[in-house]
């Protein structure tokens, strides 16, 4: 029988039995749809996060304080105070250090801040002039804090964008934080990010202010912000900083350090993992799916090759070879995952559409997922319709006329 | 072997199951069927027609024994080289009609054409319709046609590929009597312009249609009669 013929009875008996047709196609359908919107959203999320972390310049160190492990508890990296204003004028050395372009304290903490207009809830950081460099960040209006800030322990502020909308404030007007009067000196430009970690909603203020009137903690620092003076530089501007904290900290064995150093490639690594291991863990559900959907293909053969045996019987009898019936059968299992998968793309693009309107959640569609889904699902209905389609073929032409 | 016999079976056994649970349908058959013969086999349900049947039909193959069919040894043919056989030179008329109900009647007749992949099948099927008297109901369903008229349909698919040999199996089974004489009517028309016919009946009063009846008891023949 000819290729066309027998697409052509295939596809005769599917619309014989629409609902179960139907039925079967969804199956597929949503298996490829939840293949291509769960990819999709992972790609998406892992996009967001990369652009996050480059955001903050790829040259950027970051020093934490040790763990503090008092009685036996372990309070996690940055819990001791062993960085301090020290550490930074030691890292400022250009001798010891000539692969640091520039060092920046910050200490910081949750603050309600109060304008006349409104309050808003925001993270301010205690820091010095290299933060504007550290972070990457340029100003849209005013100034940016100045080293005679940090010295005379300054009332100023610097606001994010978002931060200085949503308090309604502009260079020059006062704001409270924890009751004290600060004076906007200059405004951020805009990253454009948004969501959780916010890098347009933060206020920053003199590092030495924040120790003394804000958070506490004498000269002691959370972390200490380095930028190397390239991409290129990073190792060297690693260990040059090691090795003065080590000094200043008189420890002789680099394992006994109480510092940790990370670079913006360990942390953008990290979080390409967690959000790929994430990626993989929803397609993998959402591939188990496609394969239960699979079954349904070959469970409605099976059913199928059942039903119609003495119609089997009859085709053989007329002089259909096994292979014409196992074409047959392999052809309608194929038409439809094919049809399915097709419409599960189509589903799949529509979340992809409707999802970020509706829910603010990104969705990023490659070709590779797409092509595939459907690659799986075509070759899954193959697959799952092989063996009916086998059965049908092998069946014995007497005893299928006799089935009515 | 002589060229004018269309069948020739020699000593054909044909054993179903195995060890002690195995039962010979068919024990050293001997037949002979000439072309443009007309032939009734006769017989009780269990006396092996049915087995005959099948292998008369090229539906299975002899366990001992040869089948020479238009000349060509097939007892030791695959079930590919067996479809085509069926196919090319055998039309098969059954008991229960076996007519697809979706389709309509010319569609039906049309369906051994497409394992051939013939050109024309339309007007093929319309002269086989034609040929039964059923001209005028091509596009009915089966459902639309009555018992007579369906097994008339039959007998056009039977028909249409111009087979060596139509091999009915009761083609009047599940006809009133008044059916079973147009059906009857139509085989024997057939047989006078010259086609090999070979009926399975237990019913006697359709065994006069053919020109030899014979008659089988425990899968051997036990009676041979010309009429």
């Amino acid at each position: 029988m000819s290729l066309l013929h027998t697409i052509e009875t295939g596809l005769r008996s599917l619309l014989g039995h629409r609902l179960r047709s139907v039925l079967t196609t969804l199956g597929i359908l949503f298996g490829v749809a939840a293949v291509i919107a769960t990819v999709g959203i992972g790609q998406a999320s892992s996009d967001s996060v990369t652009a996050r972390i480059t955001s903050l310049g790829t040259n950027l160190l970051t020093i934490s304080a040790g763990s503090s492990v008092s009685a036996g508890v372990f309070g996690g990296a940055g819990s001791a105070n062993t960085l301090t204003m020290a550490d930074v004028s030691g890292l400022q050395d250009r001798q010891s250090a000539p692969d640091i372009e520039a060092v920046a304290p910050v200490s910081q903490g949750r603050a309600s801040l109060v304008s006349a207009s409104g309050n808003w809830s925001t993270t301010v950081s205690g820091s010095t002039t290299d933060w504007l460099i550290t972070n990457t960040r340029t100003l849209s209006t005013g100034t940016f804090l100045t080293a005679n800030d940090s010295k005379t322990r300054a009332q100023v502020i610097v606001l994010g964008p978002t931060t200085a909308t949503n308090l309604g404030v502009g260079v020059g007007d006062l704001v409270m934080v924890k009751q004290i009067p600060f004076e906007v000196v200059g405004i951020l430009a805009a990253t454009g990010s948004q969501g959780f970690g916010n890098q347009d909603d933060l206020a920053v203020v003199p590092i030495t202010t924040a120790q003394d009137e804000l958070f506490g903690g004498g000269s002691s620092v959370q972390r200490i912000l380095l930028s190397a003076t390239s991409p290129g530089t990073i190792g060297s501007a690693y260990l040059e900083a090691t090795q003065i904290l080590l000094q200043t900290h008189h420890i002789s064995d680099p394992s006994q350090s109480d510092f940790s150093i990370t670079t913006q490639t360990q942390v953008l690594s990290t979080a390409q993992a967690v959000t790929q291991t994430l990626t993989i863990l929803l397609a993998s559900v959402a591939a188990i799916s496609l394969l239960v959907g699979g079954i349904g293909v070959m469970n409605i053969m099976l059913v199928s090759v059942t039903e119609r045996t003495s119609e089997i019987g009859l085709r053989k009898a007329l002089g259909a070879t096994p292979g014409d019936l196992f074409r047959q059968f392999v052809i309608e299992a194929g038409v439809l995952t094919a049809v399915g998968g097709l419409l599960g793309v189509a589903t799949g693009f529509a979340v992809g559409y409707v999802v970020p309107r509706a829910a603010n959640i990104a969705v990023t569609i490659t070709p590779l997922p797409v092509l595939s889904a459907v690659g799986v699902a075509v070759a899954v209905g193959l697959i799952f319709g092989v063996y009916p389609a086998l059965r049908a073929a092998r069946l014995a032409p007497i005893e299928a006329l006799r089935a009515q | 072997m002589q060229t004018d016999n269309l069948i020739q079976i020699e000593s054909v056994t044909k054993v179903y199951g195995t060890g002690d649970a195995a039962v010979a349908a068919l024990r050293d058959f001997s037949l002979t069927v000439t072309t443009g013969e007309s032939l009734a086999v006769m017989g009780p349900s269990g006396s092996g027609k049915s087995t005959l049947m099948n292998i008369l039909g090229c539906l299975d193959t002899p366990s001992a024994g040869s089948y020479w069919f238009a000349g060509q040894d097939v007892s030791r043919l695959n079930e590919t080289q067996l479809a085509h056989v069926r196919n090319r030179r055998i039309g098969f008329v059954f008991q229960q009609f076996q007519l697809l109900p979706k389709l309509s009647a010319w569609r039906n007749v049309e369906l051994p054409l497409l394992y051939r992949n013939a050109r024309d099948r339309r007007s093929l099927a319309l002269h086989a319709l034609d040929q039964v008297g059923l001209g005028n109901r091509i596009d009915h369903r089966p459902n639309q046609l009555s018992g007579g008229q369906q097994q008339r349909v039959a007998i056009a698919r039977a028909l249409v590929t111009d087979p060596d040999l139509i091999l009915a199996d009761e083609p009047t089974g599940n006809l009133d009597s008044a059916s079973s004489r147009d059906v009857l009517a139509v085989l024997r028309e057939l047989n006078e312009q010259g086609r090999t016919i070979v009926i399975i009946t237990h019913d006697p009063e359709v065994a006069p249609v053919a020109k030899r009846t014979v008659h089988m008891r425990d899968g051997q023949m036990v009676d041979e009669v010309a009429a």
